[in-house]
C-alpha cells in the first residue's frame, strides 16, 4: 500500500503521469548520462545525495566567475552582489516552506548542523535535570544523538516513541509520553530508512497542547513534499540542501522567531555580533546571531536556484510519478523469491528498504553496483531501526522524479543475479 | 562480470554459507571485539594462546560474505602459529588486498588466502575483508576492541587524482 496523499498532490491519481516528462526532465541531470562500469549509471541512492540539474551548477558557477566574494562585509560592488545573491536565496527558502519572514530561516551546513544548532541554542538553555526529551524509534542518528548528548550533560532524560513492524509510529503511545516534564518532541518528517511519512501536524498538534515545542528533521521531507511550517505550526524545521538537488553544505533552521530570539547563539564569531569588547558581546540580530564565520555561500546560493528550479516543474505531478514510482518498485521486488520489504507503513514516499535472504546488503550493494545501479547498503545511520527490525543492515533503494521505471525493472533484474550468485 | 566472479569465488561463497570455527571458544584466554562503525559489521575473535603459539581459534559475528568469509579463512589459516608468523601474515594479507603486494610475483605465505586477491578491485570491500584480521591482531597484542575507523582511507596512493 503506498500512499498518494500529498498536500498537493491529493488530487491527482497515482496512475496520472501524462504530465510528468521523465525523459525531458532528465536532461536537467548531466550526472545521469554516465555509464559506470560499463551499463547506464541507475542512480537510487536520492536519500544519501540528489543528483544537481544544470541550472543550479551553472548559478555556482557564475558566483564563483562573477561575484565571489565575502557577504554582509564590504561596501564594494561584488561584495553587495554576492550578499543580495545570498540573501536572495533565504528569501526563496522563506516562500519555499512559507515561513513568515526570512529571518527565520538560518542558513547551516545541513540538517545534522541544524539539529545540534537547536541542541545547543534551545537545549542547553531550557532544559535542566529532570526534564525529558522525545524522539521517535525511527530516528536518523543526526536526531538522536545531540539529545542523548544533551541529556548526559543535564541530567535530563531521552524517551522515544515506539513503532509498530509496518513502522509507523504509534500515537497513543507517544501522547501518553508527554508530560509536564517534556522540554521538546524530535521527530523526523519522513523516515530515511524506511520511507514512513510520520504525521507531522497531528504530532505537533499534541505537543502544543502540552505547550511543548516540536523540532521537525525535514531532510527527507522536504525533497518528497510539499512543506508549510505554519500550517503544520512546526517549531523547527532542518533541511539539508543537498537532499533536494542543491549542493553539499547548503541546509536551513527554520525556527519561530519567538522561539529564535530567546536561544542562546550556536557558534561565536564574526557577522554574529552586534558589539564587542573584551568586557561584553552583544549579539546581532537573526537571522545572523546564528551565522557566525563566513557561511557556505556558494552553496547556499546553489540552494535558491535549486528551489527556482523546484517552482519551476510541476511539483504535483512530480509527487505523483514519485509515488508511482515506489509502488512500482514495491510490487517489482515483492514478486522476487527471497526479497523482503523493511518498512510497510501506509504512507510512505521516497525511500524503500529491503533485504535478500541469506545474502548480506554489502554484497547486495557490491554486486548491483557492477550493474551500473547506485544503492545504499548498511544501517543508514539508524542502528535503532536495525535493531527494531531485527536485520544487521538493509540495501535501500531511494527514488527521485528523474528515475524511471525501467531503472526499476534493471534493479529488480539485478536483484535476480544476487540471488543467482548467492544460490 | 569477471571481477564480479573474481570476488565471489565459490570458496569465498562456500565459507560464507558455512563459516569454519564459528563459535566461542570456551578455552579462549584472549578475545577481542571489531567494528567496522561504517557499516555496522562486528565480529569476536577468541584465542587460546599458549607460549606465542596459537592453539585454537575462532570467531562469531555478523557482516557481510566477505568479511564472514575471511575470518572464517583466517581461523583456518592460523591456527597453529605462532604470533610471529601470525603478524607477518597479516601483514602480506593486508598488502594484497590493498594492492601494495602482488601475491604473484612475490614469494609469501598466503596459500588459499590469495582468493582474497579480488577484494583490491572495490576499495570499499577491503575493511570488510581486513576486519578479521585487525581483530586477531588487536587479540594477540592484549586489547578488547578494534575498529576499522583509525585504519585510514580505503584508498591507495594510485587512487588519488585531480
Amino acid at each position: 500500500m503506498i500512499a498518494t496523499e500529498t498536500s498537493t498532490s491529493g488530487e491527482r491519481q497515482a496512475g496520472d503521469t501524462a504530465a510528468w516528462d521523465v525523459a525531458r526532465v532528465r536532461e536537467d541531470f548531466p550526472v545521469l548520462g554516465q555509464t559506470v562500469n560499463g551499463k547506464p549509471l541507475v542512480y537510487l541512492d536520492n536519500a544519501a545525495s540528489s543528483q544537481v540539474p544544470q541550472v543550479v551548477i551553472d548559478r555556482g558557477g557564475r558566483y564563483l566567475r562573477e561575484e565571489h566574494s565575502n557577504i554582509h562585509r564590504g561596501v564594494h560592488y561584488l561584495s553587495q552582489r554576492a550578499t543580495t545573491a545570498y540573501e536572495g536565496a533565504r528569501e526563496k527558502v522563506r516562500r519555499f516552506i512559507n515561513a513568515r519572514e526570512s529571518r527565520e530561516c538560518i542558513f547551516v551546513r545541513g540538517c545534522t548542523e541544524g539539529i545540534n544548532l537547536v541542541m545547543h541554542g534551545y537545549g542547553r538553555k531550557f532544559v535542566t535535570a529532570g526534564d525529558e526529551i522525545i524522539v521517535s524509534a525511527m530516528e536518523h542518528h543526526a536526531n538522536i544523538v545531540p539529545w542523548q548528548m544533551l541529556c548526559e550533560e543535564k541530567g535530563a532524560t531521552l524517551r522515544v516513541i515506539p513503532m509498530n513492524d509496518a513502522g509507523e509510529l504509534l500515537l497513543d503511545e507517544y501522547e501518553a509520553l508527554l508530560n509536564e516534564r517534556t522540554k521538546l518532541v524530535a521527530v523526523m518528517h519522513v523516515s530515511n530508512a524506511l520511507g514512513t511519512i510520520n504525521p507531522i501536524k497531528e504530532i505537533v498538534a499534541r505537543a502544543h497542547k502540552q505547550g511543548v515545542p516540536v523540532l521537525v528533521d525535514g531532510a527527507q521531507g522536504a525533497p518528497h513534499l510539499s512543506i508549510d511550517v505554519q500550517d503544520l505550526d512546526a517549531d523547527f524545521y532542518i533541511i539539508s540542501g543537498h537532499k533536494m538537488f542543491a549542493p553539499t553544505g547548503s541546509g536551513v533552521v527554520y525556527g519561530k522567531a519567538e522561539l529564535l530570539e530567546r536561544m542562546n547563539p550556536f557558534l561565536g564569531g564574526g557577522d554574529m555580533i552586534r558589539t564587542v569588547t573584551f568586557e561584553k558581546t552583544t549579539y546581532a540580530g537573526l537571522p545572523n546571531k546564528f551565522e557566525a564565520g563566513t557561511p557556505a555561500i556558494a552553496s547556499q546560493i546553489g540552494l535558491g536556484a535549486a528551489i527556482d528550479y523546484l517552482n519551476g516543474i510541476d511539483r504535483a505531478a512530480a509527487h505523483a510519478y514519485e509515488h508511482e514510482l515506489l509502488a512500482y518498485a514495491t510490487e517489482k521486488l515483492s514478486e522476487i523469491e527471497g526479497v523482503r520489504i523493511v518498512g510497510t507503513a501506509r504512507e510512505k514516499v521516497g525511500a524503500l528498504s529491503f533485504i535478500i535472504e541469506d545474502v548480506h546488503p554489502h554484497d547486495v550493494g557490491t554486486i548491483l553496483d557492477q550493474e551500473g545501479i547506485a544503492i545504499r547498503a548498511g544501517h543508514h545511520c539508524a542502528q535503532p531501526v536495525m535493531k527494531r527490525f531485527n536485520v544487521p543492515a538493509t540495501a535501500r533503494a531511494s527514488f527521485a522524479f528523474y528515475n524511471t521505471k525501467e531503472e526499476i525493472d534493471t534493479l529488480a533484474s539485478a536483484v535476480q543475479k544476487v540471488i543467482e550468485v548467492f544460490s | 562480470m569477471s571481477e564480479l566472479s573474481e570476488l565471489y569465488q565459490q570458496v569465498i561463497l562456500d565459507h560464507n554459507k558455512k563459516p569454519r570455527n564459528f563459535r566461542k571458544l570456551e578455552t579462549a584466554n584472549r578475545h577481542a571485539d571489531g567494528f567496522n562503525p561504517l557499516c555496522g559489521d562486528q565480529l569476536t575473535v577468541y584465542m587460546q594462546l599458549e607460549d606465542d603459539r596459537i592453539a585454537d581459534v575462532s570467531f562469531e559475528g555478523s557482516g557481510c560474505a566477505i568479511s564472514k568469509a575471511s575470518a572464517s579463512m583466517m581461523t583456518q589459516s592460523v591456527k597453529g602459529k605462532t604470533r610471529e608468523e601470525v603478524e607477518t601474515l597479516f601483514s602480506e594479507f593486508h598488502r594484497m588486498v590493498t594492492g601494495e603486494l602482488d601475491e604473484e610475483a612475490t614469494p609469501n605465505n598466503l596459500g588459499r588466502l590469495t582468493i582474497f586477491a579480488g577484494v583490491r578491485e572495490f576499495p570499499a570491500r577491503v575493511k570488510c575483508a581486513s576486519l578479521s584480521w585487525h581483530t586477531l591482531h588487536a587479540a594477540l597484542a592484549g586489547e578488547d576492541t578494534t575498529t576499522t575507523e583509525n585504519l585510514g582511507p580505503d584508498i591507495t596512493s594510485d587512487q588519488v587524482s585531480a
